[in-house]
Formats: structure tokens, C-alpha cells, sequence
């Protein structure tokens, strides 16, 4: 642990990595001939689109491939000069969490429910260091916690994972990361499934924590933005080879491949768009909406979440309004709202001469028709058990459409969402993410709906299939002319698709306006707070505003 | 813990209640007559008549049914048709021998098919996997009978090693009660092994698959300690489940084994209640196998609280 600042050997020394699939895939090897370095103090950024290989090459390294479907059958991996595809078991065993550690994307999952967070990291510590005695144990973890910045670390260390925010896990999967001062620290997709502002603070940790400890990252990610802000190198992949490679002020600027340069196209910048005139009468309107639950805590405590907290807003007929905030502000409870799977406890909801909030189940039936949801994950969402025609007629031949012009009106909304018509008669899991959401946008459109509720429908999407999406909304208002809430915790996004938007916190809507006076000139301190925390300012994304 | 306790007990009150009920309406609404067996085969129609309405056998159901309800909420079960003993005294004193045996089928099933469960999900689709579970299906498809008796011309009749017959109290004799215990506590638990064993298999198989125990291997956990530190523990849920429902089937269990192995126990005093039309035993066995069930799940979600801290109630 006493290695020199600048070690002019590289820690990890990837050479003609290939690593095989089994037979029948589309391709034979998830990751063909990659070799890159990582060297102390340096943050090298893998980047690439679903299905690169970058998450199977770091799985490479630490030798976690599912056993018996992923194998490495070329090449070598040096760590601090040792292969490791010619490691045994046991020799993996004591290098992982010793001298190479990782962190991962979803840090709820992550760690193990059942065991006390002080536990899990000081697990780390009894495994590689059993003489290590227990209050120094104990000492050493308290130090950890401090050291990423955990609040309280003596209460916080007994606490278990799902009572901590998703931040504060991530925060603890780094700490026990660290807790061994490894050589090098693989970080698989760290920020994904985090907040902007989190996500900021999370990248600023792996930054200021390089300054003290000797490792070196290997940073995954599929985000140009945090490859701008954070990276010293960084690899393009894709179908599991080396696109390029280089500094990223080289990348990022001259990029020389095709693919990069469209994947950094493909990043989200904020692009404003014309203002419209005000309409005569909204389609929809939301006023004093309050929801709030409650729930008794194990020893009788109430609690109370305002999960809508006096909101109010007005959509005019062909408008989209942008939703934004972070997760747990009440975006999604808002949608739910709308379409009254959630019954607010008080205000209004004018749609069509008549009050949601107070309309009766029979009501309802017809109004759902006339507003419609698009959700997050595409893969979810679709019956995996019914052709896609199904799925589409079902809806319309429920509200008393005849079933052969449901299914030709549906066949032509295939079409409008760029899908060929045999795509009726084919199963979900056979389309990919992208075409999915497009299923899903149809099977909304369908319906012949005058406002669609979209819930984050790109968020679960590669960068260059969102723009995609992002266009054929677009389109499909031009051609149609839907009015839309859309929901998003990403301004950039929010900025190229909204008319207006309204910025959520805790259950208020703090601020709503034209999307660019918001952006421009922020007026509430939380709207600024996430305006600044937008990655990728080096690319210039941010500045564009 | 103390709120959620009484709130468990509230719940199992009508559950209790209805289970009385149901019992009440079934035995009187069901052939054959207490009174005529009580009377024996050569009694006149007067002497049946005089024994039913000794009985209160002659008074309307709605009736019966509410004197029987009184009597129950004061702790009085009602007396043996044929021995004239106090039915709570009855089932008292088989108690033991019932509770001994299940206790050892319960142990023998946490320590025995539990680990060979995992063992099989961590050697999924390996040949151990598929003996475990092959050993799974002839427990699930031979009944409980055919296996006591199979094991007592085995290891009794041919080489002699356990009694085939009779309980011992280990409170008087534990080496004795073991040797007797040990056909008898077996062939009950096999059925329960049967399904524990697979029920943790699969819970073990999906918790493998999940990202902390990538993260468990990650921190240099050898092999053995992710599957018995991190991935058990989390499957531990839906197996405490299995086996609290699984206490139903160790009540049939009981009554099939201390038959076969002529154990002085509740089951034997269920068979023979039945055979006789003794109402107020069965009734009261009823009862106490309904409390027993619902204790068994209290203390399962009590247990619920302490192996996962995400539950609250």
C-alpha cells in the first residue's frame, strides 16, 4: 500500500480480452479483443450503448461471470503485474475486496437486506484481515463511514439498507469498496440508478476519495455527461470491441469513429423549443390536488408523506407540460392521480365539463379511455403471454369499437410508430427496448386519447433509442395533436419535448412556467440546485442553456 | 412486539370461533348417533331416547349449539360420551408424547432438508441436485403409513436395532425414549422433508440470482460462506412460511404415525373418538388443532420480524 504517487506500471493491464458467449447468440463473443490500461489516481471511463461488453468486461476482471454461460477464452488480465485468468479460486478470493473492489449500479439490491450496513462493511475487513481485532474492526469502519461522508456513522452502522436513501447506499457500497485501500476499484453503472444531484455528489466522492487513496477506477457508465465530468481516459465500446480510445478532451471533441460521434450527438442538450400561444380553454385542469399518506409506524407512531401538497396546473389542448424533479417527489403520484389509480384526498380534476377527482366508476371507465399512460420500463409493461395485435385491440374493442377496424386502426399505428405490420402478430420479447416503448406508445394512441400521461418513457432507454422516441413523440403530436404530461428527471430531455414545465419537490410544485424562462432563469433555489447538477458540462450540453 | 402479539391473538379469535362453528354443525349434521352406539346393541328405542336426552342429543341445534358455546367460553369442553372424563383432561394427558414427537420430526426436518435443499440449489442441475430431489418426490408420493411400516420391518423386525411399538417419556428415560422415538419421528417428518426440501431449493436458487451475492462474492466471501452467510438467510422467509403451513400436515401426520406405531398420543385419541362418535372429544380435538395451527403462525410472524428486519407489521 506504500506504492509511488505516478507508478509508471499500470495497475490493471487488459490485453486482447475475449470473452465467448454460447453458441446460437447473435454474435459469437460478448467482448472480442480488448486491451486497455488503468493506472494509479486515474479514472478510465468505459463507455457504450446495452450489450457492449462493458459490464461483462468488468465482470472479467473480478472472474464474477455466470459460471457455465460467459468464459474467457483469450487473452490476459494483469492486475499489479499478477494474471488473473490463471488465478485459482482461493488466490480470487483473497484478491477480490482486498486489492480490487466493486461498486454497482442498483446499491438496493446490491447489498444484502437482512445484515446491518456497519455489518456488511465490516465484513470486508473479517474476511481479509481475521486477526484484525474487533474494535479496531469497529474503529475502521466508523473511519470509513466518515470518510464517504455517511452522516452519524455510530447510529448509522446498525441501521439495514431499505432504511437509507439510495444516495446514502451507493455511499455505503463504496465505503466498503474502499475499505481495504485496493489497487483498483471497478465501478459498474455507480450513478444510473441515482438522482442528478446525488448523482453529482456521488461523482464528486470518486474524485476528491482518488486524492486520498492510491487506486485507481474503472468507471462503466453509458453516460456521455459523467464521462465529461469525470473521466482521465476513456474506451468506447461496442458489440464487444474497442471503438477508440484516448483522453476525453480528445473524444469527446474530435471523436474519430462514426459510432462515438453519434453517441455523443445522441446526449441530451438543452434545446428550447418555440414559444405557443396560450389556448382558449385548458384540456385539463389540475387545482389544490393534496394527497398524503399515512402510516403507523411498529410502535403505533403516525407518519404522514405529502406526496401531493396543493397542486395546481392547467394543460391547454395540444401543450406538453414537463414534470420534473428526483424520485420521491410525487411526480408519479401526480400521473397516477390523473388517471385516479390514486385517489387524491382533495381538489379538483377538470377533464371534459366534469371533476375525476369526484367521478364515479362508470365515469371513469370512459375517461381512462380519454387519457392514457405511457410507462417507464417497456419491458414490464406489455403482457409477455399476448401477441402484440392483442394487446393493442383489446383496449378500443373494450370501449365498444368494432374488433376488425381496432385492428386495422391499430396495424396503422404500428406503421405511424415506424413498425412493420407483422409486428401484430409477434410477441414482446421479441422486439428490442426501444421498439417496445413504441408498442407502447401505440397501444396509448390506440385509445384515441386527448392527453397521454408519459412517466419517464426514455429513461430505460440508450441514449441514441431515446432521441429516437423523443422524435416520434414529437412527430405523433404534429400528426395527431394529444395534449401530454410528461414526466422526467432529466432537464435536458425536458427541454427538447415541453412547451411549459413544473418542477416538483417534496410534493410541491415549486415553479411552473415556459420551459426556457424556468431554465433560464430559474427562480426557486431547487430548480437551480438541479440545473447545476446536469453531468456532462464539459460537453458542453449544459452550456448551450 | 407486545402490540403485534395481541393484535395476532385479536385476529385468531373469530378465526377460532369459526373453526368451532364449522366443527359444531359438521358432526351433528353428519349419519350415526352417539346414543345408539352409547347404548349398545341390544338396547330398546326407550333406553336410546333416555341416553340422547341425557345427552341434550333431543333439544334443537340452534340450542345445543349455544349451550355448547357457553360451556366453551368457560373452559368446560364438555365429557367423554363413553369414559365420562372430562375432555380436556383426556386430551391433556396424551399431550406429551404428541408434542415430543412433533418437536423431533420439526428438528429433524430444519437439520436435515433445509441444508440438502441448498446443497441442491447450489449444485443446481448437478447430479446431487437431482438425487435431493428425486429423495423429494418418493417423500411427497409414499404415504405416511407404508413408510413407518417399511421402516419398522427394516429396522425392527430384520435388524433389530428400534422398538416397533410403544412411547417412552424422555422424562423418565431418555435413552429408551430416543430408541422409541426415533421409526416413529421419521416417518412424520419425511412428507415435511419432502417439501422443505424443495421449498428452500427454489428460494435458495432465486436468491443466487441476486445482486448481493455478486456483491457477497465481490468483498472475497469464499463459495461456501455466500451460500450459508448471505444467500440462506435471505431465502430463510418462504421456508419459515412452508413450514408453519407445513404444521397442518403434520397434524394428519400424527394421527397416521401414532396409529401405525401405537403411540399414546393426541392422534391415536383422534382415531379412536372418531370410531366411537364421541362428539365432545372430537370437537375438543378439533378445537386444540385449530389453536395449535394458529399459534404456530403467530410465532411465525414473530419470527418473520426478527430473520427479516424489512417486515413490520
Amino acid at each position: 500500500m506504500t506504492a509511488p504517487a505516478a507508478a509508471p506500471d499500470p495497475i490493471l493491464e487488459v490485453r486482447d480480452l475475449t470473452v465467448s458467449l454460447p453458441g446460437g447468440l447473435d454474435r459469437a463473443n460478448a467482448v472480442e479483443g480488448l486491451g486497455f490500461d488503468v493506472h494509479r489516481r486515474q479514472i478510465v471511463c468505459l463507455v457504450g450503448e446495452s450489450g457492449s461488453g462493458k459490464s461483462v468486461t468488468a465482470a472479467a476482471v473480478m472472474q464474477l461471470l455466470p459460471r457455465r454461460v460467459l468464459r474467457v477464452t483469450g487473452g490476459t488480465i494483469r492486475l499489479e503485474g499478477r494474471d488473473l485468468t490463471a488465478a485459482g479460486a482461493a488466490q480470487m478470493c483473497r484478491l477480490r475486496g482486498n486489492r480490487m473492489a466493486m461498486v454497482f449500479q442498483e446499491p438496493l439490491t446490491a447489498l444484502n437486506p437482512v445484515m446491518r450496513i456497519g455489518t456488511q462493511i465490516a465484513e470486508v475487513l473479517r474476511i481479509h484481515r481475521p486477526d484484525m481485532a474487533a474494535a479496531e474492526v469497529e474503529a475502521r469502519v466508523l473511519a470509513l463511514m466518515e470518510d464517504v461522508r455517511l452522516p452519524d456513522p455510530a447510529a448509522l452502522r446498525r441501521v439495514y439498507p431499505h432504511q437509507i436513501s439510495g444516495g446514502q447506499r451507493q455511499r455505503v457500497m463504496i465505503a466498503m469498496a474502499l475499505a481495504l485501500e485496493p489497487a483498483l476499484i471497478i465501478a459498474d453503472e455507480p450513478t444510473t440508478a441515482l438522482d442528478v444531484t446525488t448523482q453529482a455528489q456521488i461523482l464528486r466522492l470518486f474524485r476528491d476519495l482518488l486524492t486520498h487513496h492510491d487506486s485507481g477506477v474503472l468507471l462503466i457508465t453509458h453516460d456521455f455527461g459523467v464521462v465529461a465530468d469525470v473521466a482521465d481516459h476513456v474506451v468506447v465500446m461496442r458489440h464487444g470491441r474497442m471503438v477508440e480510445s484516448g483522453p476525453p478532451g480528445q473524444v469527446l471533441t474530435r471523436p474519430s469513429h462514426p459510432y462515438t460521434r453519434m453517441l455523443i450527438d445522441a446526449v441530451p442538450r438543452f434545446r428550447f423549443r418555440a414559444a405557443v400561444p396560450a389556448a382558449a380553454a385548458p384540456a385539463l385542469q389540475v387545482s389544490n390536488l393534496q394527497l398524503t399518506y399515512r402510516s403507523r409506524s411498529f410502535t403505533g407512531k403516525k407518519r404522514e408523506t405529502h406526496a401531493l401538497d396543493d397542486v395546481s396546473f392547467t394543460i391547454d389542448p395540444g401543450e406538453t407540460l414537463g414534470i420534473v424533479g428526483e424520485s420521491g417527489s410525487g411526480k408519479t403520484t401526480l400521473a397516477r392521480c390523473l388517471l385516479r389509480f390514486e385517489m387524491p384526498d382533495s381538489g379538483q380534476i377538470r377533464f371534459g365539463g366534469r371533476d375525476l377527482a369526484a367521478a364515479s366508476r362508470r365515469d371513469l371507465r370512459d375517461h381512462r379511455r380519454r387519457i392514457q399512460m405511457v410507462f417507464q420500463d417497456p419491458y414490464k409493461s406489455l403482457n409477455p403471454r399476448r401477441h402484440v395485435g392483442q394487446s393493442l385491440v383489446e383496449g378500443p374493442v373494450h370501449h365498444g369499437v368494432p374488433k376488425r377496424e381496432a385492428a386495422e386502426r391499430a396495424a396503422g399505428l404500428l406503421e405511424m410508430v415506424g413498425l412493420g405490420g407483422d409486428a401484430m402478430r409477434r410477441f414482446p420479447h421479441e422486439f428490442s427496448g426501444g421498439q417496445r416503448q413504441r408498442i407502447c406508445i401505440a397501444r396509448a394512441l390506440a385509445m384515441e386519447p386527448e392527453i397521454i400521461v408519459a412517466d419517464e418513457p426514455v429513461s430505460a432507454l440508450d441514449v441514441s433509442v431515446q432521441a429516437q422516441v423523443l422524435e416520434l413523440f414529437e412527430e405523433l403530436r404534429r400528426r395527431i395533436g394529444f395534449s401530454m404530461l410528461f414526466i422526467t428527471h432529466d432537464l435536458r430531455i425536458a427541454s427538447n419535448i415541453c412547451d411549459r414545465v413544473g418542477v416538483m419537490h417534496r410534493g410541491r410544485l415549486v415553479e411552473i412556467g415556459r420551459t426556457e424562462d424556468i431554465f433560464r432563469n430559474p427562480g426557486h433555489a431547487y430548480t437551480r440546485e438541479l440545473l447545476a447538477a446536469v453531468p456532462g458540462g464539459a460537453l458542453g450540453t449544459a452550456g448551450e442553456r | 412486539m407486545g402490540y403485534l402479539i395481541l393484535k395476532r391473538i385479536a385476529a385468531a379469535v373469530p378465526v377460532v370461533l369459526v373453526v368451532a362453528t364449522i366443527v359444531f354443525f359438521l358432526l351433528r349434521l353428519s349419519p350415526g348417533d352417539p346414543a345408539m352406539v352409547l347404548a349398545g346393541d341390544m338396547a330398546s328405542p326407550q333406553d336410546v331416547a333416555e341416553i340422547r336426552a341425557r345427552l341434550g342429543l333431543d333439544r334443537p341445534l340452534p340450542v345445543q349449539y349455544a349451550t355448547w358455546l357457553g360451556e366453551m367460553a368457560r373452559g368446560n369442553f364438555g365429557v367423554s360420551i363413553l369414559s365420562k372424563q372430562p375432555v380436556l383432561d383426556l386430551i391433556r394427558a396424551r399431550l406429551e408424547p404428541t408434542f415430543v414427537l412433533a418437536f423431533c420430526a420439526i428438528v429433524l426436518t430444519v437439520l436435515l432438508a433445509v441444508p440438502l435443499g441448498a446443497i441442491a440449489a447450489w449444485y443446481h442441475n448437478s447430479w446431487i441436485d437431482r438425487v435431493v430431489m428425486a429423495m423429494s418426490v418418493a417423500g411427497f408420493s409414499i404415504p405416511a403409513f407404508v413408510i413407518g411400516y417399511l421402516l419398522i420391518l427394516g429396522f425392527s423386525m430384520s435388524l433389530d436395532l428400534f422398538p416397533s411399538q410403544g412411547y417412552v417419556s424422555p422424562f423418565d428415560d431418555p435413552l429408551a425414549a430416543a430408541r422409541h422415538l426415533v421409526l416413529p419421528s421419521l416417518t412424520l417428518a419425511v412428507v415435511f422433508m419432502a417439501l422443505i426440501a424443495r421449498v428452500t431449493r427454489s428460494s435458495v436458487l432465486d436468491v443466487l440470482g441476486e445482486d448481493f451475492v455478486r456483491t457477497a462474492r465481490a468483498k472475497g466471501n469464499v463459495e461456501r460462506r455466500v451460500l450459508w452467510r448471505h444467500a440462506l438467510p435471505n431465502a430463510a422467509i418462504p421456508i419459515i412460511t412452508v413450514i408453519g403451513v407445513g404444521v397442518a400436515l403434520l397434524i394428519s401426520g400424527v394421527v397416521v404415525t401414532e396409529s401405525v406405531f401405537n403411540i399414546p398420543g393426541v392422534g391415536l385419541l383422534t382415531i379412536d373418538a372418531i370410531l366411537a362418535r364421541d362428539y365432545p372429544i372430537v370437537q375438543g380435538l378439533i378445537l386444540f388443532f385449530a389453536l395449535v395451527f394458529v399459534g404456530v403462525n403467530l410465532l411465525i410472524d414473530i419470527i418473520y420480524v426478527v430473520v427479516d428486519p424489512r417486515i413490520r407489521y
